[in-house]
């Protein structure tokens, strides 16, 4: 029968687990230090990393030269990568728990596509949901309808007998009609504009600024606290809808909630860098493998990995072919696939520990 | 304290499945079973006591209060229910798990004083041993153990049971049954069970309500409704009611010929 073990004994063994999943947190951060900063170390011209940290410290410390390349051209970029993978894995981690569906993502969601047409828009006909904002016309356009696709995808679930699994489909459909009417507004481009219009689709960081940066950093500092907060409805959210629900969550308020949170960080992710399938799929997907889901390590740690992955994206988009600088969203599928695989397999289920 | 439930309708949307349901003076530390063939309206009769749905008219009382008009969270912190169990994926382990029922109504923060509820209530369970498994990975039976083990963490007034034994072994059955009247010794709640055994109800419950189409047939101690010929006719079988040599009641029944 049942060997009883004292409650002491559960809770040391609780509290032992509680200080792996920091040590977790912990060793991704390091990683990811790491990557960030061999990252800016990458580029045309090589530096060592301990000349790299110097000029971070002190930006005059090795000339002006130096400070231009890391400050001006490399930082930038290397922030926004870091920033959108969080992003993108934050918004992926929720979209995640309030579907309870492991394919929800921003991409998969429909709302890199509709991302993508208003770009179009805004390269081939010029055309500005907003009017006169200048040279952010593009940028714009995708933000506006990467949003309103997050808030049609918010109106369906406000809809009676819409389930996780419709919601899923919601966005597949969404996904056909903007590739669809995307392919039309290549149709009608010109060949230049066409160029302009896949090379936003693959993906870049070179539209990297710091104004879109500190933009992207209020977002994640408001939203992480946001769900934070909502931690144990969220958590309680896994155990399954109705289960929630009998413990007093919500639902309907809560999925509410934080499809809003979420339509920020995914609008403003996509926006800023073009499609970058597969992080918000693969960040939450490590974290949870790692730490479980419990969200209050959860969040944080899908973060952190969406940021790891994608700061080495950009790290291996500059190594393969010096003075070439590849699209991330070619990267990180073609890379990421094989290793994302690697990984399922390799731990499934038992990792829980 | 006590519970009473007084003149209680409810349904959904235009189809009324609970009429006039009045249940008086459950006294704290009373298991009750609540009988009946299949929609009878016993869950929603729970989803209405848990305030998962709103009645259309009638009062709910726990002790002196009406909760029919406290928040979802409020309600929750009085009342745990444990709905019928279904399958779970999630990467959490089973003290995670009791934990976070806990949680719902206690606070952000983790304290030490949440951490040792936990603990207790899961040896208490008899469930210490699978404290670090994953609830994914669980038996039927254990699974269910865990979700009785998130209403009893909470220590509330009342507990809700949906079918607590239905995925059990006869082993099971009777552990999980006996478990919750120690439990019960504790903090003494009300516990009102949703049970399909009759025999199994004969044996643990102090009180028995029969409900069928949504109405009380019949509500008393089990070896008076138990030898009603109600019950017979409510689940369309012939029943008769013997007492075993060592004194149980048990519930013959047959099909009718």
């Amino acid at each position: 029968m049942t060997v009883d073990v004292n409650p002491s004994a559960i809770r040391k063994a609780y509290a032992a687990q509680v200080t792996r999943r920091y040590g977790m947190i912990a060793i991704v951060a390091v990683f990811l230090a790491l990557s960030f900063f061999l990252d800016i170390a990458t580029g045309p011209g090589h530096y060592p990393l301990s000349t790299v940290f110097d000029v971070f410290l002190d930006p005059m410390s090795h000339g002006v030269r130096l400070k231009v390349i890391v400050w001006d051209y490399r930082l930038p970029v290397a922030v926004t990568a870091v920033l959108v993978g969080a992003l993108l894995a934050v918004a992926g981690a929720q979209m995640q728990t309030i579907l309870n569906n492991p394919l929800a993502e921003p991409f998969t969601l429909g709302v890199s596509a509709a991302a993508s047409f208003g770009a179009s828009l805004a390269i081939v006909l010029g055309f500005s949901v907003i009017p006169a904002v200048g040279p952010f016309l593009v940028t714009t356009n995708a933000f506006v309808f990467a949003l309103m696709t997050c808030g049609f995808i918010l109106f369906a679930t406000r809809l009676k007998g819409v389930g996780s699994e419709t919601m899923i489909l919601f966005g597949i459909a969404i996904f056909f009609t903007f590739s669809a009417l995307l392919a039309l507004m290549q149709y009608l481009a010109s060949e230049d504009q066409i160029a302009r219009i896949v090379f936003w689709m693959m993906g870049s960081l070179s539209r990297a600024s710091w104004e879109k940066i500190a933009l992207g950093a209020l977002l994640l500092g408001l939203a992480i606290p946001f769900s934070l907060l909502r931690t144990w409805p969220m958590t309680a959210l896994r155990m399954g809808e109705a289960t929630a629900e009998s413990m007093g969550v919500d639902v309907g308020r809560l999925r509410v909630e934080m499809l809003v949170c979420i339509s920020l960080l995914a609008a403003t992710a996509v926006s800023f860098v073009g499609t970058v399938g597969f992080v918000g799929l693969v960040g939450p997907h490590i974290a949870r493998l790692l730490v479980g889901e419990d969200q209050r390590y959860f969040v944080p740690l899908s973060a952190l990995v969406g940021a790891l992955v994608l700061s080495l994206t950009s790290l291996i988009s500059k190594s393969i072919t010096p003075g070439i600088i590849y699209p991330i969203g070619i990267i990180t599928s073609l890379i990421g696939v094989p290793v994302f695989i690697s990984i399922i397999l390799s731990t499934r289920r038992e990792k829980l520990s | 304290m006590t519970l009473s439930i007084e003149g209680v309708r409810a349904g959904y949307g235009n189809v009324q499945v609970l009429h006039n349901i009045n249940i008086q003076n459950i006294r704290g530390g009373a298991f009750v079973g609540l009988i009946g063939p299949n929609a009878a309206g016993k869950s929603t009769l729970f989803k209405t006591l848990a305030g998962l749905l709103k009645p259309t008219s009638g009062m709910i009382l726990i002790g002196d209060d009406d909760v029919t008009h406290l928040t979802r969270r409020d309600r929750s912190r009085r009342v745990a229910y444990m709905p019928q169990a279904f399958g779970c994926n999630a990467l959490l382990t089973v003290f995670e798990s009791v934990l976070l029922a806990l949680k719902q109504t206690t606070g952000w923060r983790v304290k030490s004083d949440n951490l040792d509820r936990v603990s207790d209530t899961l040896s208490a369970l008899g469930l210490s041993h699978l404290a670090g498994r994953g609830i994914a990975d669980l038996s039927g039976g254990q699974a269910q153990m865990v979700a009785v083990a998130q209403t009893i963490v909470r220590t509330p007034e009342v507990i809700l049971l949906d079918e607590p034994t239905s995925a059990l072994d006869l082993h099971h059955q009777l552990s999980i049954m006996t478990s919750i009247r120690t439990e019960m010794g504790r903090f003494k709640p009300v516990v009102m069970a949703a049970l399909h055994d009759l025999n199994l109800a004969a044996k643990f419950c102090d009180r028995l309500v029969l409900l069928r189409e949504g109405k009380i047939l019949a509500d008393g101690l089990p070896e008076d409704i138990l030898a009603l010929p109600d019950i017979g006719e409510t689940y369309r079988v012939q029943t008769d009611l013997e007492r075993t040599q060592r004194g149980a009641l048990y519930v013959d029944a047959r099909l009718p010929a």
